[in-house]
């Protein structure tokens, strides 16, 4: 199935994209979609404590994607 | 707020806020009573604390112990060629009182650290963050916590902003959520840039500043409804905005500041004895696996070790000098925390108090283990 990814801040430098459309597993959950993401981008493994919020809500590891969800990937982000 | 009286002055400085039905003169005097510390007088604190300002504010607190380099002037518009070299806090002051004389202002010309921020927050009703480094922010939303306090906060980095209010105090009582259970640790040191290191355009801070300073206005007020429990992202490049909800995270625990040059991983320069020798998690199973003699050591908090457990033998990184009895000396010690840190700190004591040097730090911790060698453990 397809979802649509949409990384913001630092997020966006270690992908190499804005928002892209993945093609994924049928019921992928985050914590999955997390693997694939560090097996193909290795330096996701630097950045602990980055959220991930599905059609606009933060959700936890083992929520399961649909097809069409938005994935929002956000880094902490410290300027001022 | 019957105690606070506006002037006839007030009454007409303040004529278009008073105009505003829901806000009126009810919401003004609450400003007036207000008392509100700015942390950070830079690109987010210039908007912030002059919107607050002009907005009528009674009382501002200004935490920042820079001076003005010729490099804010492209952001921080509190601040003119005459003010670089001086003190933030200094010119900020002049500043605003030239803006608006009704106004009081205490400043802090200090760094806020975690002997001092208790002292300063308890002072205020509201916090507005405008740091610029994570050891702070956590300090900063931690020192909230405890105190009580309304964070508002935001930040920024490049062409994009994100803002929230923190520890609202809800109508039933409870308590919204906080940075801890958005970012529950901090990225590794140097990963992700600040302003200096980033870059960020100039009008950002604008932008984002101004809807801290209209958050900070709606919590003082009571007018409108908050920025709480949902964080907005702003990408000004792409003009694309996010509110996400966000919750309360059970495993989110503050119990009192701490160390957090440490805790976001910034350490001293290292000496020889700062070598700390790791293992991957793979590494790990293999000596499950094999049956190796060896230990294993978790230097969580006992909370941690209930939500999810390597079956190592619990010592808290607090106790791991007073228990370095239970350190087997014969044998490989495997020592793990949640991602690494404490783990790292708890072989580097034990290591400078009493030379063990069988010690070997689990690298990326039980979340490492959970990711890769055992899915089903639950993470937080």
């Amino acid at each position: 199935m397809e979802i649509k990814v949409r990384a913001f801040g630092i997020a966006k430098d270690i992908l190499g994209f804005r928002e892209q459309t993945l093609s994924v597993e049928n019921g992928e959950t985050i914590l999955e979609f997390k693997k694939r993401l560090l097996s193909q981008y290795p330096k996701f493994e630097d950045l602990v404590s980055l959220a991930f919020a599905v059609n606009e809500e933060y959700c936890s590891e083992d929520f399961v994607l649909q097809p069409l969800d938005e994935v929002v990937i956000i880094p902490p982000v410290s300027g001022g | 707020m019957s105690n606070v009286r506006l002037s006839a002055e007030e009454m007409a400085r303040y004529a278009r806020h008073i105009t505003i039905p829901e806000f009126n003169v009810e919401g003004q005097k609450k400003l007036k009573g207000a008392k509100v510390l700015v942390i950070g007088a830079g690109g987010l604190g210039s908007p912030v604390l002059l919107y607050l300002a002009a907005a009528g504010i009674g009382h501002l607190g200004i935490v920042d112990f820079d001076v003005v380099d010729e490099t804010n002037l492209q952001r921080q518009v509190l601040y003119t060629v005459d003010d670089v070299g001086k003190s933030k806090a200094e010119q900020a002051e002049k500043r605003l009182k030239a803006l608006n004389p009704h106004l009081e202002v205490t400043i802090h010309n200090t760094r806020l650290t975690s002997d001092n921020a208790l002292d300063i927050i308890s002072q205020y009703d509201v916090v507005a963050d405008g740091t610029d480094n994570f050891q702070t922010r956590y300090l900063v939303n931690d020192a909230c916590v405890l105190t009580g306090k309304t964070n508002v906060y935001a930040s920024i980095f490049r062409f994009e902003g994100q803002v929230s209010v923190f520890n609202y105090l809800k109508e039933d009582g409870t308590r919204g959520p906080n940075y801890r259970d958005m970012f529950p640790e901090p990225p590794p040191p140097g990963l992700v840039p600040n302003c200096a290191e980033g870059g960020v355009i100039g009008v950002l801070p604008g932008i984002i500043g101004s809807l801290q300073a209209l958050e900070v206005i709606k919590v003082v007020s009571g007018v409108g409804t908050p920025l709480v429990g949902r964080l907005f992202l702003l990408d000004a490049a792409t003009f694309e905005t996010r509110t996400l909800k966000v919750y309360k995270s059970p495993a989110t625990k503050i119990e009192g500041l701490i160390d957090y040059d440490q805790f976001c991983g910034i350490v001293p320069a290292a000496s020889a004895n700062d070598e700390v020798k790791e293992v991957s998690v793979q590494e790990l199973k293999e000596l499950q696996d094999t049956q190796e003699a060896f230990q294993l050591i978790d230097v969580r908090e006992p909370f941690e070790y209930e939500i999810a457990n390597l079956e190592g033998e619990l010592i808290p990184l607090s106790a791991v000098l007073d228990s370095a009895h239970r350190f087997k000396r014969d044998r490989k010690v495997v020592v793990h925390c949640k991602s690494g840190a404490r783990s790292a700190k708890a072989i580097k004591q034990l290591q400078d108090e009493f030379q063990l040097d069988n010690l070997y730090n689990l690298k990326g911790g039980i979340l490492a283990y959970a990711r890769e060698i055992d899915t089903a453990l639950q993470t937080y």
